[in-house]
């Protein structure tokens, strides 16, 4: 397996379809009354948060610890070192000296993990590096569309909102076209890059016309932050254009999902009614993460590769 | 650490020095290991077969449809993958995963584990750690087709196809019909 | 030891139309002749076999960072780094820490050049005070000041006001002086971290887009003509920057323009890696504009070669891309990278390429003593061995800084000897070092 998870680019669709059938395995954990397993007994899993974050951090933090592993959990607030002005070349350094197999970042700056990656021997998995990726994300969500579709090859699916902010919309982007699916980028083009068609995606800006089409209608949070930088008038005129609320959800198949990484702005980029529908499978989405991430760490951090029986059917 | 003289990765072909079970042996073999569970517990209440993949999986379905044909009683059973808990993750890295089937409750019932070799006896520790994860069996006890002595834990089958002595660096191999095409029990070597 | 022949190598002296092997005579300070059989008695000869001779070559851009930040460089390191790499002068930044936004500032600048003593240290003063784009700098005083400041700029940034452009570029013409401008629309490069393309998209890294450069040069264009001022264009970097510079030429404005080694070298590809070094101001953009940036310096559209060499301390390079400052060092890889991109692939001739290191730049700052190699001028001169190759080792740079994305490259066109005003400045591609710091 990869040391290093920095972007979808490193998976084609061999690795992915392992990630997603060992999640699959995974999931049986939660079931159980001892929700545990001893695999990663002994390893040291940190989690470096430069960003906040609460249901990723423990995400990760509680797969880590259902796979026996030991966590640490590093945010960089007020009162870390970070605060008191330690670099982000010190604070690896000094993870590095602690002994830590792997670590799990976010960080603010496109690109964190990979100068990460070139400074640590620790494994380093990115969960959100500026706008750049999120892999973890986008692994979680194939996952999801699998458990209903079965198969993700020829899947439509719409990626709607924020597009040129967002990291789980690259990967994401990434993710499906590696697995045959095809997607649709809808926004206002100040948020939808030009560039993004190299990406293999197809770019829309109304929404309406795709709906009764689409398997999938993927949401992107719209910030309110955005609103000042003018890339669009109001939330209001956003929400009436392009949000998901239930007139727009009445237009798309009934077996379609409806899906976002969270957290939702209800009445911005979907309605509350849309969130908690039939088609909805947010919730899942989470609890998806959890198996996902529980997948990553084992393969990654499950032992060394070079004696490894099984890696040929892993090496990507 | 590994035990003596297994090698961790197998170079060259298999080769056979002896056929030490066809498959009337293992058939017969696997009819008795029924009757004896059955006997030994003195019917069919609260029994549990768990097979441990790959190959025990199949002997236990075939040991329960053994059991349901004579006493007449459609006993739980599934099938445990045991590699999360192996001792030997760190140096083995991470296998292909298969799927647990154990049925929901094993809670103060008495856990068959069907494994097709008993040879060291980790992998059969792996299963107890995995079946006391999933719940509180009253009892466990162990079924094998062939039990080739070397054990590194004090581990003991309750119900023994074959005793089969062997030299710690020969290899047993167990083929099932369900997988291999036929029933046999082989002893050979890599060259 | 006063006296040097330096012996059959192959003179290029661009002014003068020279292109021959012959030998060099110097003598006090000053070139005596060019030729063969020239009287050398009492001459130091020095085989340069087959090397170029040209006159020493002249950085019109490069960050010195004294006063202020000496950590990163100093006057004396800046001038060590430059006579390795073949310059015999170079031109210093304002953005300082004070601003060389007075005479004061400058002068002292201009004494520490001349304490230094390995290259001609002529310096740029600021436009405007504190580089803050709104009053104007001690102008006046800073063009009659000991240092003779003829180029002004407020380079690390843009002039934003129009108005504050048309009033500096009007004054400036009593001084014959330079507006030079650092072409950045700063509401439209905000918080960009490189160019604006395919890659930043993919990258997830905002973009500083072209027109952020061309909108601003366009403008100065403008009011230079209005004006009568001249302007020179700094650190040129996209295809439509060059178009705008050729067409206004070819309208007869006074415009020059200037590229770094860099911007003809590298393209935003370079930031794949997501590696601080590759980060600069203006980016490093796309493969067209690359190419368009050769063609200009192939057509004389861009005038010369300049650095902007930039020292960057580690600690500040080595931090996540989003804080990491912009730049990185030029003086000591300009030639080869000139050389290895420009000379090798045919798109300048030797003689295009000393006019572009040397002569304009020599005539845009009016330093007379340098980018000739006539009979009687200053003896500022530099050997160079265009087919050596040798491979960049920043732990081996005589700046006191480090961040260079060219480690570890292999480059063709390596800088034999120098002389400064008759004196050894470099020999065999070392410094002569002279208890210098």
């Amino acid at each position: 397996m990869i040391k290093h998870l920095l972007s979808m680019d490193q998976l084609d669709a061999d690795a992915i379809t392992t990630i997603l059938d060992t999640a699959e395995s995974l999931r049986q954990v939660t079931d159980r009354p001892i929700k545990k397993l001893p695999t990663l007994r002994g390893r040291t899993v940190c989690n470096l948060f430069y960003e906040a974050s609460t249901r990723t951090r423990i995400s990760f933090e509680l797969a880590a610890k259902r796979l026996s592993a030991d966590v640490i959990n590093f945010s960089a607030d007020s009162k870390s070192s970070v605060a008191k002005g330690e670099s982000f070349k010190d604070t690896a350094w000094t993870l590095e000296a602690m002994g830590v197999d792997a670590i799990v970042v976010r960080h603010g700056s496109s690109g964190a993990p990979h100068q990460l990656s070139r400074w640590v021997k620790a494994s380093v998995i990115n969960a959100g590096d500026g706008s750049h990726e999120h892999p973890t994300q986008a692994l979680l969500d194939l996952f999801s569309i699998r458990e209903r579709f079965k198969d993700l090859e020829g899947l439509k699916v719409a990626i709607v909102g924020d597009v040129l902010h967002s990291r789980v919309a690259r990967s994401n982007v990434k993710g499906l076209a590696t697995m045959g699916a095809h997607v649709t980028l809808v926004g206002p083009p100040t948020l939808i890059p030009k560039e993004a068609e190299s990406w293999g995606a197809s770019i829309e800006y109304e929404l309406d016309p795709l709906l009764a089409d689409i398997d999938v209608c993927y949401l992107l949070r719209v910030q309110q932050e955005r609103q000042s930088e003018q890339l669009f008038p109001s939330l209001r005129e956003y929400a009436a254009l392009w949000g998901l609320d239930d007139r727009r959800m009445q237009l798309m198949r009934p077996d379609a999902l409806v899906m976002h990484p969270g957290p939702m702005n209800r009445g911005v980029e979907i309605s509350a009614n849309v969130s908690e529908s039939a088609r909805s499978i947010i919730l899942d989405q989470v609890s998806n993460g959890l198996a996902v991430r529980m997948s990553l760490l084992y393969l990654m951090l499950g032992g060394h590769s070079e004696e490894g029986q099984a890696l040929e059917e892993l090496a990507v | 650490m590994r035990p003596a003289g297994r090698r961790a990765e197998p170079p060259g072909e298999f080769v056979v020095k002896a056929r030490v079970m066809e498959p009337d042996d293992v058939r017969r073999a696997l009819t008795r290991i029924a009757h004896e569970i059955v006997e030994h517990n003195k019917g069919t209440d609260d029994l549990v077969i768990v097979g441990i993949r790959t190959r025990g999986a199949p002997l236990a379905d075939r040991i329960a449809a053994a059991i349901a044909s004579f006493e007449g009683v459609d006993l739980p059973s599934g099938a445990l993958d045991v590699t999360l808990y192996r001792d030997d993750v760190a140096l083995k890295g991470p296998r292909r995963l298969e799927a647990t089937t154990v049925p929901a409750d094993i809670d103060g019932r008495v856990v068959i584990v069907v494994d097709d070799v008993l040879f060291t006896g980790r992998t059969i520790r792996a299963a107890f750690d995995a079946l006391l994860d999933m719940g509180r069996p009253r009892a466990i006890r162990l079924a094998v087709l062939v039990d080739r002595g070397h054990r590194e834990f004090p581990i003991r089958a309750d119900h023994v196809g074959k005793n089969l002595p062997t030299a710690a660096d020969e290899i047993v191999k167990v083929h099932v019909e369900e997988l291999d095409g036929e029933d046999a029990v082989l002893i050979g070597e890599y060259r | 030891m006063t006296r040097y022949l330096l012996a059959g190598g192959r003179v290029v002296d661009p002014a003068s139309g020279t292109d021959t092997t012959a030998d060099l005579l110097l003598r006090d300070g000053v070139i005596e002749a060019i030729g063969t059989g020239l009287d050398a008695k009492g001459a130091e000869r020095i085989d340069v076999g087959g090397a170029v001779v040209c006159p020493g070559f002249v950085d019109l851009h490069t960050h010195l960072r004294e006063p202020g930040r000496e950590d990163e460089e100093t006057i004396a390191s800046a001038s060590a780094a430059a006579a390795t790499g073949g310059y015999t002068a170079i031109c210093a930044m304002p953005n300082t820490d004070p601003v060389a936004d007075s005479a004061s500032v400058v002068e002292q600048v201009w004494a520490l050049g001349r304490e230094a003593g390995l290259v001609d240290v002529a310096v740029a003063g600021a436009l405007s005070k504190g580089l803050e784009g709104r009053k104007m700098a001690d102008i006046g005083e800073m063009a009659r000041s000991s240092a003779r400041v003829r180029m002004f700029t407020d380079d690390g940034r843009g002039v934003q006001d129009a108005l504050f452009v048309r009033r500096a570029m009007e004054y400036l013409v009593a001084f014959d002086g330079i507006y030079a401008e650092h072409c950045e629309d700063a509401s439209l490069a905000e918080g960009g971290q490189m160019h604006e393309g395919e890659r930043s998209a993919a990258l997830g890294l905002r973009g500083i887009p072209a027109a952020a450069e061309e909108l601003m040069a366009a403008r100065d264009i403008e009011l230079a003509k209005l004006t009568g001022c001249r302007l020179h264009l700094l650190h040129i970097s996209t295809a439509g920057t060059v178009e705008l510079v050729r067409r206004a030429k070819a309208d007869g404005v006074r415009v020059t323009a200037e590229a770094t080694p860099h911007h003809f070298s590298l393209t935003d590809v370079a930031l794949d890696d997501y590696d601080p070094n590759a980060k600069v101001n203006p980016p490093l953009r796309t493969e067209r504009d690359r190419s368009a940036i050769v063609a200009g310096l192939a057509d004389g559209t861009i005038d010369a070669i300049a650095t902007d060499h930039a020292p960057h301390a580690d600690h500040e390079k080595d931090q996540e891309l989003l804080y990491a400052p912009p730049g990185m060092l030029g003086l000591e890889t300009a030639l080869g990278l000139a050389v290895t991109n420009l000379l090798a692939p045919g798109h300048l001739s030797l003689s295009g390429l000393v006019e572009r290191l040397s002569v304009a730049p020599a005539k845009l700052l009016g330093l007379t003593d340098h980018g000739s190699l006539a009979a009687g001028s200053a003896a500022d001169v530099t050997v160079f061995d265009q087919g050596a190759t040798w491979t960049v080792d920043p732990a081996a740079f005589r700046s006191k800084s480090r961040n260079t994305p060219f480690a570890g490259e292999e480059l063709r066109g390596r800088v034999t000897d120098v002389f400064f005003r008759g004196r050894r400045t470099v020999a065999e591609g070392r410094l002569v070092d002279e208890a210098l710091v």
